[in-house]
């Protein structure tokens, strides 16, 4: 598994240079990769249909209990399966759709590496590998969203999108690391094992809902869905693959995943279900209300996402069969529906539905997938979502908590998308009348393979759906349950209230439709309440933090230097002083101070002589009225420092005192020498107010280090220096041998700095050099 | 303003301070000294040397651009470290050689750092005190 991490990433990097070697039939060949991908997960279904589980790792980082190490069940197989076969139709459909587009190759290169991430984030082990993929995903989502990256909505669209799951991201995460602290382990076959342990941790609830946020924002919950339909910015393809089929059910997988570790609780029950809920009426209800094809489509992906969150909340073994099958028919529908809705758009430049009608007679192909999909998606038989529906209602019906209501609102939601499933078939379709901007015509083969493969799937696994729920969906929801679950899937179930359902939500849901205009209508003039959404939410939030940061940058950054010293020694000095006077028994620092000063060392008069010198210095830098002299003057004070520690033993320190003193004083000179002539700037209050922080600063340093140096120091570090530095390192300036080899990262870590301020610094000078001419 | 005395002093002191350098750099492991101080050294004499005659004059006399360096110095501090890793030990292990070499004495990753670092502190101060002298 491995290698096909591994090939993605490769293949991903290799994708641009391939397309502009080969151009046009560059979509088929990188296809190869993903529909390899599938044979190989095809492959593996015998192992994983008896109940085996396939896994590797490789240490990572061993000593942080991380490993890059994956495991495959039934339920990451079901998706590897998705990811991998809609992948390789997406990847072939958008050498149609986006055919001479000259960042073509770009798109390739983006979606394979999309494909990978998703590959990884379904196929990991361990909770921190899952983590990197899942954000890996997010960021693929940000460049597809904002492939078009000329027109402002599809920027502000991939921003939005990046900002939200990225929020979500960062929580998952924190919930990722906690559960790992509940369950003492970050790999999934561990924390599989001790469910128990977790639920009855301390932090199983903190974990839980930083994890439900996660999955709540990348799968698009209310109210976090309207990242969802603003990202109908993307190409259709994009549309399609990750933002209906793959990357917004990760959140979906994830609550699937770790419903063994952290589900059965009510918290459990009653979080996911509500938010599932409240989603999937959400949804449904605005899709109605749409006019743009995709927004459509978008909304009732909203719907769907909130009807699978519901099932796993659940937490029956029907609802996650239900789930399960769910999953993959919105899947093979959306999917279809979704590229179907690109040639709409490609051959008549329009996704208005206002404006669409006919299309059976222009495009039969493309209206034949719409059609087979819409069905699927009204729940008709013998289509698989016919199957879905079904269990959908059965699942309902045996909820554990609130049953009824559940079933009520799932009911509705089913009605609206029968009638959203009419809106999309039957006038684009059938129509006598055609308003776009252009007639269409049946798009190419290679555009419309991709739907048509999809929604003839949708029909064939709903005439033989036996193999599927033995191969695929069975594993799936064994490993959802943790324990090994045998799953029937028919189209006939018999005379019962589930059948009886159905049909009466066909039936309102065609009358619904007929009465369409009128609920739109009247939505229009309910449409005020948006203006409170949680869009405008996210605007608010956004526009206060740039409205913080703006005033926070211009209370600190007033762009002069003395202002950032002043605030810099005013914070040390008041942080300082606070922990002194709240922390601190200030008898025994005042008892430290005296013994510090008559401790009754010798002081010899070479030394009273520097210090001397040195507060010399410091007068003449303070008083001078020439900056040459002021520099001259803080030199003295340098080499006076460097001489100290040459008194006190520290060789090393003088040294680098001395030298870098040196090139202190030519980078000033160097620089004073471009100065305006001198000038008192500050008044009288402004020289106060320095010279009280100065003086308080300073008293404030001399104090503690007195007091500090009063205590013996009893560290453990000296002496390990001291006896480890010949025998470890080999080397007997103890100095040299911390800053190269004891503590050789920082110190690499300081030169790194040290490099890029030089750079900094270079590009400030040259700009202004070039600026000048 | 040109010095002949600081001039003339200068093409005598540059090379003897490059080699104080270059012996601080190496006894530093031993005795007071190193790459950073050695550096600093270095920096000062040719700082000095441009001072003494025009920057362009330094740089005639350092011939590799102080932005080559400061990569170069970056680039040996770690590969340094990666020795250690391609043989399967953590990033940055010290590793020696078993026989010492006469007058530079024992010879291992730690020592290559330091030329590191001495190489890297010889580019950053010469990058931007060169470049502010041009002005």
């Amino acid at each position: 598994m491995f290698v096909v991490i591994f090939s993605g990433f490769l293949f991903a990097a290799l994708a641009p240079a391939l397309y502009r070697g080969l151009n046009r039939g560059t979509g088929w060949l990188l296809a190869l990769l993903p529909a390899g991908y599938f044979a190989y997960f095809l492959n593996q279904m015998c192992v994983i249909a008896d109940g085996g589980t396939v896994t590797a790792a490789y240490p990572w980082v061993p000593s942080l209990g991380v490993s890059f190490s994956f495991y495959l069940d039934g339920l990451s197989l079901l998706f590897a399966l998705i990811v991998s076969g809609i992948g390789a139709l997406v990847v072939i459909y958008a050498g149609g759709y986006l055919a001479g587009n000259p960042f073509l190759g770009r798109f390739y290169a983006i979606i394979l590496l999309f494909m990978t991430a998703m590959l990884g984030l379904v196929l990991a082990g361990n909770l921190l590998t899952l983590f990197v993929f899942w954000e890996l995903t997010s960021i693929t989502s940000y460049l597809l969203i904002g492939f078009k990256h000329q027109y402002e909505a599809s920027r502000a669209a991939a921003w939005q999108a990046l900002l939200v799951t990225g929020a979500g991201g960062l929580a998952l995460m924190a919930g990722l690391v906690l559960l790992g602290q509940a369950g003492d382990s970050y790999e999934l076959a561990v924390l599989l094992e001790r469910g128990d342990a977790v639920r009855s941790s301390a932090l199983y609830l903190p974990a839980l809902l930083l994890i439900l946020a996660g999955a709540f924002t990348k799968s698009a919950q209310f109210p976090f869905y309207f990242w969802l339909p603003g990202a109908m910015q993307a190409p259709a393809p994009v549309s399609a693959y990750l933002h209906s089929a793959t990357m917004v059910k990760a959140g979906i997988y994830l609550l699937t995943r770790l419903s063994p570790v952290l589900g059965g609780t009510p918290e459990w029950q009653y979080l996911v279900t509500l938010f599932g809920v409240v989603t999937m009426a959400f949804g449904a209800v605005l899709s109605l209300m749409q006019v743009d094809l995709k927004r459509i489509l978008a909304f009732s992906t909203v719907s769907t996402l909130g009807a699978l969150t519901l099932l796993v909340g659940l937490d029956t073994t029907l609802s996650l069969k239900a789930a399960m099958v769910l999953l993959l028919v919105h899947s093979l529908y959306k999917g279809a529906l979704f590229l179907a809705a690109g040639n709409i758009e490609h051959e008549s430049d329009t996704r208005d539905i206002r404006l669409l009608g006919g299309l059976i007679r222009y495009m039969p192909v493309t209206t034949a997938a719409v059609g087979l999909a819409a069905f699927s998606m009204a729940g008709f038989p013998p289509l698989l979502g016919f199957i879905s529906k079904e269990l959908l209602y059965e699942a309902k019906l045996q909820a554990p908590q609130a049953g009824p209501f559940v079933l009520a609102v799932g009911v509705l939601a089913n009605v609206f998308l029968v009638a959203v499933a009419g809106v999309l078939s039957v006038r684009p379709l059938f129509r006598r009348k055609f308003e776009a901007p252009r007639t269409p015509h049946e798009a190419p083969p290679v555009m419309w393979f991709g739907p048509f493969v999809l929604a003839g799937l949708g029909l064939a696994a709903g005439l033989f759906p036996e193999p599927l729920a033995d191969c695929v969906i069975g594993p799936a929801v064994s490993a959802a349950r943790a324990q090994p679950t045998e799953v029937k899937l028919a189209l006939w179930h018999g005379l019962n209230p589930v059948l009886a359902l159905s049909i009466a939500t066909v039936l309102c849901g065609v009358g619904l439709y007929l009465v369409r205009r009128r609920v739109r209508r009247l939505a229009e003039r309910l449409s005020f309440l948006a203006a409170y959404g949680p869009e405008r939410g996210y605007d608010l939030a956004l526009h206060g933090l740039i409205e913080l940061a703006r005033w926070q940058t211009r209370g600190l950054q007033s762009g002069y230097l003395r202002m950032y010293l002043l605030t810099i020694l005013a914070t040390t000095v008041g942080l300082s002083l606070y922990t002194l006077l709240t922390r601190i028994d200030l008898a025994a620092f005042a008892a430290g101070l005296v013994t510090s000063l008559s401790s009754g060392e010798t002081v010899y008069l070479h030394e009273v002589a520097v210090a001397l010198v040195i507060m010399a210095g410091i007068l003449a830098a303070v008083r001078s009225r020439s900056r040459l002299a002021a520099v001259a003057a803080l030199g003295v004070v340098g080499y006076g420092m460097a001489l100290l520690y040459i008194f006190f033993g520290a060789p090393d320190l003088a040294m680098t005192q001395f030298t870098i003193e040196t090139l202190t004083v030519i980078l000033l000179v160097l620089v004073l020498y471009r100065l305006p002539k001198f000038a008192r700037l500050s008044g009288q209050t402004a020289r106060i107010r320095d010279t009280v922080v100065a003086l308080l600063a300073g008293g404030l340093m001399a104090a503690l280090v007195l007091v500090v140096t009063s205590v013996p120091l009893r560290s453990a570090l000296s002496p390990f220096f001291i006896e480890n530095s010949v025998a470890l390192a080999k080397g007997r300036n103890i100095v040299n041998v911390i800053l190269v080899d004891f503590r050789g990262i920082d110190t690499m870590g300081e030169i790194t700095v040290l490099g890029v301020a030089a750079i900094g610094v270079y590009a400030l000078l040259r700009l202004k050099l070039s600026g000048e001419e | 303003m040109r010095s002949l005395i600081l001039s003339i002093a200068t093409r005598y002191l540059l090379p003897l301070l490059l080699l104080f350098s270059v012996f601080i750099l190496i006894r530093g492991h031993n005795e007071p000294g190193g790459g950073f101080i050695g550096g600093l050294i270095a920096a000062a004499a040719l700082i000095l040397y441009g001072l003494a005659y025009t920057p362009a004059h330094a740089r005639r006399v350092l011939r590799i651009s102080p932005r080559v360096l400061l990569g170069v110095g970056l680039t040996v501090a770690l590969g340094s470290g990666l020795i250690s890793l391609a043989i399967g030990r953590p990033f940055m292990t010290g590793l020696w050689l078993e026989q010492s070499v006469p007058i530079l004495g024992k010879l291992g990753t730690p020592v290559l750092f330091d030329i590191g670092v001495y190489l890297t502190v010889i580019g950053v101060a010469l990058l931007i005190l060169l470049t502010m002298a041009e002005e």
